[in-house]
Parts: structure tokens; sequence; C-alpha cells
């Protein structure tokens, strides 16, 4: 499948190429199943609909080996296997774009399968890619937005169905950010049925600021196609069991009213305490005291040894 | 001893580490306050009981009925009804119930008069939208019950006054006919409703007022046709004009017979080249026509022959006439000249005499006069004396009596458009000695008084005066700025086109301004205020320039009508600068871009989309240039479900060369597919400061919060889910939610909730955005939180990389790049539906954020951030506890206290503004709707600062005190051991 759209010249490309083309292609090699075809369908679907999973589709030679999603999805399929017979129909349609504030003509086209649910719900799946490589015209007028940091314009119909739909869906980019060792392009188009709402297009990473300027060491597009739909939210949980004990443990943080007595009152509590200590203390040493008060009539001598013997009381304690 | 002071003195000081939590009775009003507004009054009615309670009852354009007292002007009860409920008429039935027909006429109230009580409330079916009319006549009684009789939705309706009741109903609609008046002749039992069928045919019905019969049916053809105002002369004769409002028609129907008596209005008057008007007045007698300035009042001779009365100059306004001691009926006119306003009252039937004849110095600031209604009362010489309500062009409501204002109410402010802040002055120096020395007294009374108070010494008296200190200290109310930023003006644009500056402290009218551009003239018919900006701010540049702020406005209601722009100093209220009209105006963007004198450079998109840049200075036009390639602009049609991203390209292509216009280029667009509509989109505030892009999570991992200023929030439901909830079955009614990068046009994030539906309203703030809408599955309204997060940066968790500079952490952010982002999402149940959800803003934004709902109650919520954390989870681990993460509940917590409107209500809440305070952890709250409320908020306590009646003197009494005691203790200790080594 990948092999029709980028002529390589790298043979050793070309035999990954092959590898990964009989990978997807016979899906089900661990089991020898004759519903080859019908299984391939099946995936294609599966990619769709699930919302978590992209179907990313790389249609360069140049690509990075298989993405592990596929896998997933094809263990998926065959538990979803026999589950409807869907009609389905191949669908096309075509990528233009445009060099700063020139018009658009076509760069591309994609091909995918229009999948019809049971509930006449239409779905695309297994997208494919296949880009024109630039002519010596348009790689002139490539050079010069480089030149003017100036941007490429790529567009797509709103309806796959019935191009262009309510109007087109335009994507730009800074034409700076494509070039790196090829031309890295990446597509992230957003559906919604047979709709498309937008395509997120750039670069395949980050695009450097302040943009370099540099030419393309190789005049081919490395594309990346990824599809998205939306993503369902996850209904709100209503526990009823849990409400109880989620109330209790939210009630110690946020409900300052329900203290207890303790913590309502500690502020009178703790110098109460003291003063009642101070108060115990001094009616400990008011005995004492009174004593060594009836002793002061007495002697010095004797009176400065109780004294004496008091104080060190007072500084044991 | 010095245990006794250490307890005293740790007494004090947890006296003061009791710190405030909520808000304690004593503190309402002083760092709040709330106004109360009714809006432009459309109809008064006064009524004037004989116990000396004098009031007025009116209506207002915003849905306000409310009861005013005469003397003062204050408002007795009021009622806001809903905002698609508005009030078609009032009047008063049985001396006691005020009745209310609202809703086109649809919904008929009563209300009991002394304490707006709802006495009862009928529901007027009808089909055919018509005109409404309400009549309460006032000697009509059917079995001791006073009728009163409707003209809604093409039925006619007698309701009895008593319970609401309607007594009978007649179908008109099917006849064909357009009802104008409905007239009850004095003392009769017969009804006549008159009105218009097609363009030219005139009938009458008479009706049994008892049970609704019809008496009698006349209808008459005048060929030429009618246009549809009427005046109603006497109980028996009307006027109309023709079609071409070239032809006076009078038309009697005395006992059903119609008769026409035209009368050229070029017959009358000499300058007819203009389209002559009929005033909806009602006068008896006469009528008053309105031709180019002149308002001529004609008279109805018995005969149907029209005599011109007066040609007057400069008449502004006419009340309806006002039927005082028998039979005598007066009515008011009210001219302007200069800055005189000119009251006359007239007696009805006799033109050459003057009742009365007075001149009031108007502000110039209230505009013309657009209404007045007028009341007698007995003076103390027995004579007749009147006193008259005046609803000026800026809303305000006057009371004139004995050629004074005894009272003005500046009721523009119920319709507060938009609103915007400007810093006070700075205070001079130079604060003279005598004034110091005389404070040093006051300040130490009032200390004196707070230690009292704190010690619980304080008498009744003395707390009064303590709370009477708090309120009125004139720290808060100052025209200068204040250190901790609370003191401000906030600049608020109203419906009227006038700019209102309130100070922060007490919410007073510092100064007004009613702006020329956005008055009605012939150049702008209809004005209409858009936002305002602040336009200049002086900096350090330009310290000396006053700051000042751009109103934008457009003349007509329509996106493509012209604009209207004025610049408005914020110190001296005077108008700097206006212009206009100019290029339509869609959108406006604020840049964040300033010149040399710090104004702001602002970009106005009109409706061909091309941008303008203001000010349209050269040197403006030289630092956008610099950042010309990086300005990036998107539109949101709503309409047609599209958003598309644009690009500045080349000067605009006009017969009139423009530098300073430049066309737009599209660079994006989404298309959303006919199965969405939109209905919300929000993005952050522009002036919002986010403290740190890191967020530290349990077990010391670190996220990076996804800022980005470009990004938009959109909600979309299904087309049928766009009517009001439960029009729809939750299968086909499910809200889309989208994150969309305005720079690229890429969508970050986009998610379904199936079976909900709007109105959604939402916020965005720093990486997250809450949204509000209804679950049609669940019954209940949901809020959602949705958080976005780089990745990008996530690997910059090693210590080691930070240190050799091994990270991405400092390189520029391109909107270019491929963005890596995880969002978190969590939905949550919420009791309330919302009218307006806003966030604190901090000046640094350090402190924890809440969330400001305005609840259908017309309360504003405050609501932890915590509670809409994605992470939430059922049980959380002790570190996330730790960390701060609550315990996941399916609703979020209402708790009473938290209400920060407390005890009070903004009736017909629209809109919620939080504007940063110098200090961290305070922000600055102003609520508007029908009313306008201010608060100061502290989302995590005043943890900056000192409480503002933190008493200084019993600081420094206990300093002191400390002191006194080690030097008593040192001594004492000092004595002792000389005691003891003497031993």
């Amino acid at each position: 499948m990948g092999t029709k759209n980028q002529r390589s010249s790298h043979s050793n490309f070309f035999f990954l190429c092959l590898c990964f083309s009989l990978l997807v292609s016979s899906p089900s090699l661990a089991f020898q199943s004759d519903e080859l075809l019908v299984d391939d369908e099946e995936f294609g679907l599966e990619g769709g609909r699930s919302p978590d999973l992209d179907l990313d589709l790389t249609t360069s030679t140049r690509s990075s080996p298989p993405p592990p999603p596929q896998a997933t999805t094809r263990t998926q399929a065959t538990r979803k296997k026999s589950s409807d017979p869907d009609s389905d129909s191949k669908v096309q349609f075509s990528l233009d774009h445009a060099f700063g504030d020139s018009d658009f003509s076509p760069a591309g086209t994609f091909t995918a399968r229009l999948k019809t649910g049971s509930h006449g719900g239409q779905t695309l799946t297994k997208l494919r890619f296949s880009r024109n490589a630039f002519t010596e015209t348009e790689k002139g007028l490539f050079k010069k937005l480089l030149e003017a940091d100036d941007f490429y314009r790529i567009r797509v119909p709103s309806n796959v169905l019935s191009p262009p739909g309510r109007d087109y869906i335009i994507s730009a980019v800074k034409a700076r950010c494509i070039p790196r060792e090829g031309l890295d392009e990446h597509f992230v188009i957003h559906m919604d049925g047979v709709n498309i709402l937008a395509v997120n297009y750039g670069s395949t990473g980050s695009c450097q600021y302040p943009r370099q300027f540099k030419f393309p060491a190789k005049w081919y597009f490395n594309s990346h196609t990824v599809l998205k739909n939306s993503e369902v939210a996850p209904r709100t949980q209503a526990f009823t069991e849990e409400i109880l004990g989620g109330e209790n443990g939210e009630g110690e943080g946020i409900k300052p009213p329900e203290r207890s007595f303790w913590a309502k009152y500690w502020m009178y509590l703790i110098p109460l305490g003291l003063i009642v200590m101070n108060a115990i203390t001094q009616a400990m040493n008011m005995p004492e005291e009174q004593a060594a008060g009836q002793s002061a009539s007495q002697p010095q001598q004797p009176m400065a040894a109780t004294q004496r013997g008091q104080s060190t009381v007072v500084r044991r304690r | 001893m010095a245990m006794a002071i250490r307890v005293f003195l740790l007494l004090l000081f947890l006296s003061y580490s009791n710190l405030a939590f909520s808000l304690y009775e004593d503190q309402v009003g002083l760092m709040d306050w709330h106004q109360q507004y009714i809006g432009k009054v459309k109809h008064a009615v006064f009524h004037t009981q004989k116990a000396g309670r004098k009031r007025v009852v009116v209506s207002t354009e915003e849905n306000v009925v409310a009861s005013l007292d005469l003397r003062r002007g204050e408002i007795f009860w009021r009622h806001v009804l809903g905002t698609n409920d508005a009030i078609d008429e009032i009047d008063i039935a049985l001396g006691k119930y005020v009745i209310t027909l609202s809703s086109e006429g649809s919904s008929l109230r009563a209300w009991n008069l002394p304490d707006g009580q709802m006495v009862w409330e009928s529901f007027l079916p009808g089909s055919n939208p018509s005109k409404s009319l309400l009549s309460v006549p006032t000697n009509l009684k059917v079995d001791k019950d006073s009728l009163i009789l409707i003209y809604s939705n093409g039925c006619l309706h007698a309701v009895s006054s008593i319970d609401g009741e309607i007594l009978w109903r007649k179908d008109l609609a099917t006849e064909g006919i357009e009802v104008q008046q409905l007239i009850h002749p004095l003392g009769s039992d017969v009804i006549y409703a008159v009105g218009f069928v097609g363009l030219s045919q005139f009938d009458v019905y008479q009706f049994n007022a008892k049970n609704g019969e019809l008496l009698k049916y006349n209808s008459a053809v005048f060929p030429t046709g009618f246009s549809r105002e009427i005046s109603l002369v006497s109980t028996d004769t009307l006027v109309a004009l023709d079609a071409s409002r070239s032809i006076l028609v009078s038309i009697s129907f005395r006992d059903g017979d119609i008769g026409f008596h035209q009368t050229h209005v070029s017959d009358l008057v000499q300058d007819s080249s203009v389209m002559a008007v009929i005033l909806p007045f009602k006068l008896t007698g006469m009528f008053a026509l309105k031709t180019n300035s002149i308002m001529v009042f004609i008279k109805v001779t018995d005969e149907g022959k029209l005599e011109v009365l007066d040609k007057i100059d400069h008449v502004k306004t006419v009340s309806d006439a006002l039927p005082f001691s028998e039979g005598q009926q007066a009515f008011a006119l009210v001219q302007q000249g200069g800055s005189k306003i000119h009251l006359t009252v007239k007696l009805g039937h006799d033109w050459s005499s003057d009742l009365l004849k007075e001149s009031i110095e108007m502000d110039s600031q209230r505009g013309l006069a657009h209404k007045v209604f007028i009341n007698n009362y007995i003076r103390t010489d027995r004579s007749h004396g009147f006193r008259a309500l005046i609803v000026m062009e800026d809303h305000s409501l006057l009371l004139i009596q004995q050629g004074e204002i005894v009272w003005n109410r500046e009721d523009g402010l119920a319709s507060v458009l938009d609103v915007t802040t400007s810093e006070l002055p700075v205070e001079k120096d130079g604060v003279s000695v005598a004034k110091v020395e005389h404070n040093l007294f006051e300040w130490l009374k009032g200390h004196m008084l707070k230690l009292k108070g704190t010690l619980m010494l304080a008498s009744p008296d003395d707390v009064a005066a303590i709370q009477r200190i708090r309120l009125k200290s004139s720290e808060k109310s100052k025209m200068t700025r204040d250190h901790n930023g609370f003191r401000k003006l906030l600049i608020v644009l109203t419906k009227a086109g006038k700019v209102f500056a309130l100070h922060t402290g007490d919410g007073r009218v510092v100064w007004s301004l009613l702006l020329h551009s956005l008055r009605k003239s012939e150049a702008c018919e209809y004005p209409t205020g858009l936002y305002v900006y602040q336009w200049q701010v002086p900096h350090h540049h330009a310290m000396d320039e006053n700051p000042s702020v751009l109103v934008v406005g457009r003349c007509g209601l329509s996106p493509n009508s012209p604009g209207v722009l004025s610049i408005v100093d914020t110190y001296t209220g005077k108008e700097l600068n206006s212009l206009g009209p100019v290029h339509s105006i869609v959108q406006v963007i604020p840049l964040p871009f300033t010149d040399s004198t710090e104004q702001r450079l602002h970009l106005l998109i009109d409706a061909d989309w091309h941008a303008h840049l203001y000010p349209r200075t050269p040197e403006a036009i030289g630092i956008f240039q610099h950042e010309f390639a990086n300005i990036y602009c998107y539109s949101v049609k709503a309409d047609k479900g599209i958003i598309k991203g644009h690009v500045l390209g080349k000067n605009c292509f006009l017969e009139v060369a423009d530098e300073y216009c430049f066309e737009t280029k599209d660079l994006w667009s989404i298309v959303f597919p006919e199965s969405e509509k939109i209905i919300a989109t929000v993005t952050r505030k522009l002036n919002e400061v986010v403290h740190t892009q890191a967020k530290v999570i349990a077990d010391q991992e670190v996220m990076y919060k996804y800022i980005s200023k470009n990004l938009l929030f959109v909600a979309t439901v299904t087309p049928k889910a766009i009517g009001a909830i439960g029009f729809v079955t939750p299968e086909e009614s499910w809200l889309v939610v989208y994150l969309i990068d305005t720079v690229t046009g890429r969508i970050l994030y986009r998610m379904t909730h199936h079976g909900s539906q709007g109105p959604v309203h939402a916020v965005f703030s720093e990486n997250w955005v809450v949204y509000h809408y209804f679950n049609l599955r669940a019954h209940r309204y949901e809020l959602s939180v949705i958080e976005i997060y780089d990745q990008s940066r996530a690997d910059n968790k090693d210590v080691w990389k930070l240190i050799l500079g091994n990270h991405n952490l400092t390189s520029p952010i391109s909107s270019y790049s491929r963005p890596e982002v995880i969002t978190k999402s969590q939905s949550y149940f919420f009791t309330h539906s919302v009218k307006a959800i806003a966030v604190t803003s901090t000046a640094k934004g350090i402190t924890s954020q809440q969330l400001l709902i305005g609840t259908i109650g017309d309360q504003v919520l405050a609501l932890d951030k915590r509670f809409l954390d994605p992470r939430r989870s059922i049980n959380p681990t002790q570190a996330e506890r730790e960390e701060g993460i609550i315990p996941l509940t399916d609703s979020l917590p209402i708790i009473p206290q938290s209400y920060v409107t407390h005890g009070l209500r903004v009736e017909g809440l629209r809109g919620i503004v939080t504007i940063p305070a110098k200090l961290e952890s305070t922000t600055l709250v102003f609520t508007y709707g029908v009313d306008l409320f201010f608060t100061r908020l502290a989302p995590s306590r005043t943890y900056d600062s000192l409480t503002e009646d933190f008493s200084y003197a019993l600081l420094l009494i206990t300093i002191v005190a400390l002191i006194v005691a080690i030097f008593v203790t040192w001594v004492l200790s000092e004595r002792k051991e000389l005691q003891d080594k003497w031993r």
C-alpha cells in the first residue's frame, strides 16, 4: 500500500516498505483465517470508531516502523469480527495548496473507505494519502516563500461526499517550518461523520523561533496523516453510597462551623489553664512564703538558711 | 507580677490570632457597597394616600416595577421581572393594587401597593401578537367587583381586580381588527374598542362591560388609508393621520356613527415639508403634533374642526392630562434651553393661563428631558400645587417641586454595558503639620475606642461609634492612590451613552459624562455603546499624563453601521477626543504595545475585515510595522458556524489612501458541520498574570501548564438544542466543546457531552476552562473543567539538566510547533443555574483562584478552584491529600458562608468583573445588573497584610508594656540577686 505513493531509489527502503505493506495487508498472520478481507475492513472500522486511537497512516517510505496501535486494533478487530457486515465504498477527496497569496492548485489526493454504520452513521476509515511531488515551478514558488517567511496554505473540502461542502477548510503554516531532511508535514484531520471540521497542519515536530531559512536537502514529502474523531465525555458519576463518606471527608476540610469545643474555645481555655496553673502554684507557694514571713521576726541567721532552702526548692521546681 | 503580665499579653495576642474567617455582622459595608437602581422609567403612576405616605409606582425598561418614596426617592419595594418579561403597562386598581401587564400582554399581575406582595397573577391566552392595552376604568362595577380591561394578543379580556379571574373574553383577531384604544365613557356600562382593519377601514365595537356582549358594531372606510398613530381627544373623538401623513383626520364615533373630518396639515402649519407625527400624549380636547422641531398643540372642537392653539419651540416632552378638583385637568410641558429646564403646567381647557411656570437649573450631563409625569397636591394655603417626575436622556429620574430638584436617581447605572478601571492620582507631598496634629488626637481617640471594643469594655454607644468610624473612615474614599491598590475608579459605560466614574471605596459617582458621540442626532439615529478600553495608562514614561479610556460605540443596531470612538480623561471626566462616525466596528483588539506616551495600540476590525490601527500617529505605525508579522486575529461567524483565522496584509485599497488601514487574509478556517451551532466562545482575559508554568503535583512530579494567550474555547450544540431546556430529548441533543489555537487554527481538544445542552457559561483562565451546561439525562446542571498541560516540556524534570542548561524552558514557543498537550477533564453536578461566571485575578497570580458564580438568585458564590480539579479521585493517596486534592464527590458543595454578596442580591445580575489589587492576596470584585455590588475578596485570606481594624495603638501599648515589664523584672531580679549575695 505504501509503494504506490512514492518511488524511492533506495532498495533497502523498498524492502522495508515491502515488509510494512505485507504486515498491514495481512493483519491476521497469527491465525490462519479465511476471512481476511472482512477482517481488514473491521480493522479500519475499529480505528475510525474508537476515539482514543488515531488511525495513523504514514505514506512515506521514510516513515517510522509500524506503529504499535495497529497491533492493538488488530486484536480488537478479531473480537468484533462478525458483528455487523457494513456496506462500504471508496471515497476520494483532493488536497489543494497555495503559495502565499496564489490560487489553490491540486497537491494530492486522500482516499478512504466510507463506512455506513448499522444506524446510518457514516464514518471514514483507512485514510490514505498520495502526495504529488513539487514541480519545478512549485519548487521555485516554495523557495520564494522560504525567503519571504510567508505562508504555505492547504485546503480540503469540508464534506468528503459532496466537495467542497459548505466551505473549504483552510490551514496554513509558515513555509520555513516544513523543510527538514525532506519536506516534513503532519496532518490531523478532525472528522465528524463525513464532514471535515478542521485540519491541523504543520511540521511534524517543533518549529523553532526565529525561523531558520534553509532549503530542504531532498524535495519530497514525508506526510503523516491522522484522522481524529471527537472524544466522548465520561458520564458524571453519581455515587449514592459514597455520598455519606464523601460528605464526611469533605466536611473536615471545608466546614469550619462544625468544630469541636476545644477548637472553638482554645484561645480562652489556654489562658484560663495558665491562670489556674499560676493560681495553683501561687497557692502552693503561699504557705511557704507565709512561713518565711513569720520567720522574718526571728534572728537573721536561721532566716537566711530557710530562705536559701526555699529558693532552692523554687529553683528545683 | 511578671506572670500576670505574661498572661495579659498572651490574652491580647490570642485575641488577634483569631483572624476573620468569613465576614462578621459588623463588617458588612466596610469594604463592600451595594447600590439599588431601577432603570429608565417607562410609566409612572402616582399614588397619594391620605395617610401621608406619598409614593409613586414606576415601571422601567429594565423590567422593574417599583414603589418609590416621593420625599426622598428611596425604593419602598421593587420587583425585577425576567429579561423576557417586559412590562407593557401599569396602573392602580381598587386603590390598593398595582396592576402590571407584561410579556406582550400575556401575563397580568396585581401587587399589593403598601408592601409589594403579589396578590394574584393571571395568564391571558391568545395567539395573535398585537398591541397590548390595559385599562382600569374607575367606576365600572360588576357585583361589587371592579373590572380591568385588557386587550392583548388579539383578545379583549375583562378581569376581576379582586382575584384576577377572567370574567369574559372576546376574540377580536378573527375580525381582523387591530385595536388601538379601549374607551370607557364615564358612568356607562359600555366599552368601546376602536381600531383599524387593514389599511383604511376604521371599526368601532361596543361591548357590554358586564358580560362582554357585543352591543354594536360599526365600520367605515377612509379611502386614502391611515398611518397607525392615533390620539384620543375625548371619549368619542379620535385624531389620526392619513397614510401620506399630510392630512389630519378627526374621527367621531358618537353612538357608533362614524364621521370623518379632514384637515390638511399644511393648513395648520406652514412648514409642512417634514413628516408630521402625532405624539402619544393623552390630553383632553387637544392633541400634540410634531413637525420638524416645532410642537403644535391643536384643539378639536365639537364639530371635529381643528384649531391651532400654539406652536412651541424646544418642547421636549408633555405629560398626560391629570384630572384634579371638579373635572379640571392639567398637563405639564417641558421646554429646554441652555442649561435650564422650563416646566409649565397648563389647565386642560384654557390654553392662555399657566397654573405653574418654573425654571430649574439642570446639569448639562443629564441631556434632554425624555418623559414627564405630574402629580398634584394641596399646598398649605389650600391652593393646588404640582410636582413633576422627569426622566432625562441619561435615564436619571428627578422629582421637581417648587422650582427645585427635590431628589434625583442615577438610574442609568441600572444598565451597565461595560466596565474598566483606572488608577487614582498619586498623593502629593506636603501634608500640613496642623492636620497631622488634629488627626493625632482623633487617631488616638479612635484607637482607644477600638481598644475598648477589643477588651469588651465598650458600652453600646461606643460600639456604635466604632462602627461609625469604621464605615466613615475617610481613608477608603480618598481621591488618591493607596498603598494596597484598593482605591480605584471604576469607569462604567451605560446604555444611555453616559460614562460614570465610581469610586471603589464607597461607590459614589466621581464624575459622569454624557458622551456627545453616543447621543441621538441626525447623523446617528440609534447610537449604542459597546465597550470601554483602557487607552492610556501612565506608567514610567509619561507620569504627568492623566489616564484615559477609549469608548467604542456604533450608530445603529447592525454590525455594519458606522462606529464612533471617543477618548475620555479619567481624572477630569472630560472628552479629550472624539471620532466618528467612522468605519464599522465588529471587533476591537487591544495590542500589547504602547507608544511613548503610553497610549495603547488598538486594532479595530470593520465589517469588511479591514483592520484599522489606532492611535493614528506615525509613531504607532512604526511600532506596529515592527510586530506586523506576528499579529493574527480570528472571527467567529456563529450564524454560519465558521471560525476563521486571519493575518494582516497590505494597506487597504480604498478611494482615499489610508496608511492606518490594513487588509486581512484568511489563514485558516474551521467549518462546523450542520449538526452543530456555536453557542459560546470564551478566551482568556488579556491582562491575566500567571505566576508559574510549573505545577508541582504529588510525589514531587512536575506538570507544565499549557499557557497560551491564543486559546479559544468554543461550545456547540445541535440545532434542536438551541431552545430552552425541556424542548429536546437527550438523544437528539449533544454539546461539543473545543479548544482551538487561534494562530494556527489547530483543534487542540474536542469532546462531546451526549445528552447535554446549553446555555453554556464558561470562564477561561491560565490553562483551564470551566463551563456550565445542562445535562438532560441526569436532569441537572453540570460544571465541567478542562485542564491542558504541555508535554513538550515534561522532560525537564532532571535537576542536572536544569543546572547544566540542557533544557528547553527558555526557548521561545512558536505556535507552529506541533503541540504536545494532554488534557484532563472532569464533570460535577451543580445545583444552581448560572447567569455569569468569572474568576478572581490577583496582581501576581500567586494566590489560589476562586470561581465567582452569579447564581439565578442574583447572588455571587465563591467556589474554590480546588473543587474543580480534574485530578480529584474518590480515594486520593496520602501524597495527593497533602497536595490539597479533595476527594471526589459527584456534586459541588454550596457553602452558605461563601456567598460574597452575603445577604444582598444584585438584582438582574449580568456580569462579574474582577480587578487585581496591588496587594497580592486581594482581588476587587464588581458585579453589575440592575443593582451594583462591589467587594474585596481574599481567596486565600489576607496572608500578606494585617486586617484594616488592626489596632496599632494596642500594639504600641503592648510593646511599651513589655519593655516596662522587662525593666521591672530586671530590677526585681537584680535586687533579689543582691539580696541573695548578701546572705
